[in-house]
């Protein structure tokens, strides 16, 4: 079946590209690993199509066996459904798209074929994820796709900061993994097996009961929700473990693009939307989930309002998206989570594509800052952007047409009210507030960008650029800047320099331009063609065949919602859009005066809420001290000093002494012998 | 009247100066063959001497083939001795230090 193909051509093309690395050449790793992506893109499009159809029946196909022990019995089987067939469009889509880029943004770089191999990887690892049957399965792509993030964040392992960035975003994913992990041995503690099929059908009969945890006693499917939450929200970036995915902006933009934003990052929301029967049980859970993604929406959006890394920017507002995903599912409303994922992945990739075409006509100045005036240099980055920022925002007419995100976004808060509930009013309410700052945040990137009068001159790389024309190789990889130390610049402070600088920026090559464009076509119809599937009250149902818990009662309470809230979140996208225009078109000494007036808050985003500040000083430097202290006291100073270093003393102190035994002189040996003759004629006399 | 315990005094007596005059020695190897040839001696003085008093010979056959091996052993150190005198130079005994393992 052709579900054989799409996950694992992909992890073909990674080996070949892999292990052939440097011996077949930059050009055919490329091919390889992009034609298999484009492939497994072809093969995965009938399938969701034939969902939509409602001619295709979910079906497992299973691949091999893998562990037969006792009651555990997992085996490797590709599940079919329709969450799946939704996943699988959106990774083989954007990850194709993405090689294709890749073809372009890493042209200059040195080893392209282990960056092909990475992609690919990371594909089928994601692949793996979304086709589980089992949680072990699950798993598996979950610490495939990790490993992939790390690996990628880490490309330019040259660069410190990249380093440091990968490995953080490992150990916040590891602190995920436990809960992941801890639930995954719950649930087969409580139902006796790890497939997931099993695992929902027995979950509404185990509701209620209790067991015992850490000497209490909580309930059963409290517990294991909440502990496959943690997992969710490590590798989703949700608020208290987010602090890695602005900092996994070190690798390169491409990468950003395909897991930091569209797909791997989603994998938690993925998860709850797959296990939601599950979550359905407890309604302390769904609480959870419901205020921790409404938190998240919410933290993320107010931080990604000062950022003036343009990357950044655009990974708060993952951030904060992931939130709105998180509280959808929360409510109860998968459809809304499933659908707002799905045409996330199209223009969030499209805005971090984008930006990864800004970023290289300016020549990897990052800051936005010293952007402006692009917009007539590289028109169509400007114009895809743009649609990217209107599919973000949400800009639509209820009942004509909209952008992507008018369906998915609105539908979320129309959901969260709907839902009745406290959580609920809470999530309506930030999600409206959440939307002001999304609007404002992303045209203020727009405006920044490609409006205004150029601010080129103040940028360094710019300059190096103009200075030297043929430096263009050395700073291929130059991206990203030092995300450690707490960020004490203002906008106001560094007092723009504009001007040119006498640079001309040239829009990218075609096979940057063509995926981009590609997604642009998404970001314009993802919303308006599917709405009625993912969550029409009728069709929806029909179309989601009990892949995830369907609420139809909620879907029908979305749609007749009162009027005002049906405008509301629009309402708020303006507001937010005429403020954005206002401080950085209309009058531009807002910001300054802005910052200048309220310096506190001002800082206090900017340093993204102190959360790094504040793990630094709470897990960071206690491990580093408790890291010292057992390796100079108990390492260095009690195993090594009565360890080896005692027993090698002891040898040496004892062939000191015995060296001087072994004089060379005939009269030593002779009184040694004389008394050794002494000794045994006494003990034999004296027995 | 002399008796057995004298000839055990004078070997024993002569036995202690052999083995000190091996290792209180520090001048010449010479003297070492020296003292060895005393230890010998003493060795033979007992044997001839219990020989005598239990009148049994064959005391005095071992005295022979002690006398014997000690000629031996004298002609075979005087003759590494030149040897070493020839390679070395010298035969000093605190220059003879080379017997390490």
């Amino acid at each position: 079946m052709a579900i054989k193909f799409i996950v694992f051509l992909p992890l073909l093309a990674a080996i070949i590209a892999g292990l052939g690395n440097r011996m077949i050449g930059n050009f055919a790793a490329k091919l390889v690993t992009t034609g298999a992506l484009f492939i497994s893109c072809a093969l995965s499009w009938p399938i969701f199509i034939m969902f939509l159809q409602g001619v295709l029946e979910p079906g497992v196909v299973p691949v091999l066996s893998f562990i037969h022990s006792g009651d555990l019995q997992v085996d490797w089987a590709l599940r079919v459904d329709t969450l799946t067939a939704v996943m699988l469009v959106v990774v083989t889509s954007v990850s194709s798209l993405v090689h294709l880029y890749s073809w372009g943004y890493m042209a200059e770089d040195d080893s392209q074929p282990r960056f092909f191999a990475y992609l690919s990887l990371f594909t089928f690892a994601m692949l793996m994820l979304v086709t589980a049957d089992s949680l072990v399965q699950m798993f598996f792509g979950w610490e495939g796709v990790g490993l992939a993030s790390y690996l990628l964040i880490g490309f330019w392992y040259h660069k410190p900061s990249a380093n440091a960035a990968a490995i953080k975003a490992f150990v916040v994913n590891r602190v995920g993994d436990f809960g992941f992990s801890l639930g995954i041995f719950g649930t087969f503690l409580v139902f006796g097996t790890v497939s997931i099929p099993a695992i929902l059908e027995a979950a509404p009969g185990m509701a209620g009961s209790t067991i015992g945890f850490l000497g209490a006693r909580v309930d059963t499917m409290t517990l294991l929700c909440l502990l496959l939450f943690i997992g969710a929200c490590g590798k989703s970036a949700q608020l208290g473990l987010h602090t890695w995915l602005p900092d996994a902006m070190e690798g390169p933009t491409p990468v950003s693009a395909l897991i930091h934003a569209a797909t791997m990052v989603t994998a938690g929301v993925f998860m709850v939307c797959r296990l939601s029967p599950m979550f359905e049980t407890s309604t302390f859970a769904m609480h959870t989930v419901t205020y921790v993604g409404a938190a998240t929406a919410l933290f993320a959006a107010t931080v990604g309002t000062t950022q003036t890394d343009i990357k950044r920017v655009i990974a708060y507002s993952t951030c904060s998206q992931l939130g709105y995903m998180f509280f959808a599912a929360g409510v109860g409303a998968y459809g809304a989570a499933m659908f707002h994922l799905f045409t996330h992945a199209f223009f969030k990739a499209l805005l971090f594509l984008g930006a990864g075409s800004v970023i290289h006509a300016m020549h990897h100045e990052q800051d936005m800052r010293y952007y402006g005036a692009l917009r007539k240099h590289i028109p169509i980055t400007f114009w895809v952007m743009t649609i990217g920022t209107l599919a973000i925002t949400g800009v639509g007419i209820a009942g004509v047409f909209g952008f992507a995100g008018f369906y998915s976004k609105d539908a979320i808060i129309e959901a969260a009210f709907a839902n009745g509930g406290n959580a609920g009013q809470i999530a309506f309410a930030v999600g409206v507030f959440a939307a002001l700052l999304t609007s404002f945040y992303s045209w203020r990137l727009v405006f920044l960008t490609f409006f205004g009068e150029a601010r080129w001159a103040g940028s360094e790389h710019i300059q190096h650029a103009v200075h030297d024309h043929h430096g263009h190789d050395e700073h291929a990889s130059d991206e990203g800047s030092d995300s450690h130390a707490p960020v004490h610049g203002h906008d106001h402070h560094h007092g723009p320099v504009t001007g040119t600088a006498g640079y001309h920026p040239h829009e990218s090559p075609w096979t940057m331009l063509v995926p981009i464009i590609l997604l642009s076509v998404g970001a314009v119809l993802a919303g308006f063609v599917f709405h009625d599937y993912f969550i029409g009250a009728e069709t929806g149902g029909e179309f989601w065949k009990g892949s995830v818990a369907f609420n139809e009662h909620l879907m029908h309470a979305m749609h007749e919602v009162p009027l005002w809230v049906k405008y509301s979140a629009t309402a708020a996208m303006l507001t937010g859009l005429v403020i954005a225009w206002w401080a950085y078109i209309k009058d531009t000494s807002i910001p300054a005066r802005f910052t200048a007036t309220f310096h506190h808050l001002y800082l206090f985003l900017l340093n993204k809420w102190y959360f790094d500040e504040l793990y630094d000083l709470v897990f960071v430097r206690p491990s580093f001290a408790i890291g010292r202290f057992l390796w100079k006291r108990g390492d260095e100073g009690t195993i090594d000093r009565f360890g080896p270093d005692g027993v090698a003393a002891v040898v040496a102190g004892t062939g000191v002494a015995a060296r001087k035994l072994q004089s060379g002189y005939l009269y030593t040996y002779a009184l040694v012998m004389l008394l050794g003759l002494a000794a045994a004629a006494s003990w034999v006399m004296v027995r | 009247m002399i008796g057995i315990q004298h000839y055990l005094v004078v070997s024993a007596i002569l036995f202690v100066i052999g083995v000190f005059g091996i290792f209180l020695n520090r001048k010449n190897v010479i003297i070492i063959l020296m003292a060895i040839e005393l230890i010998l001696l003493s060795v033979n003085l007992n044997l001839v001497a219990f020989s005598a008093f239990l009148h049994d010979l064959v005391g005095q056959v071992f005295a022979m083939f002690v006398l014997t091996v000690a000629a031996g052993e004298a002609a075979i150190g005087l003759a590494i001795l030149v040897i070493y005198f020839r390679g070395r130079g010298t035969i000093a005994v605190d220059d003879i230090n080379r017997m390490k393992g």
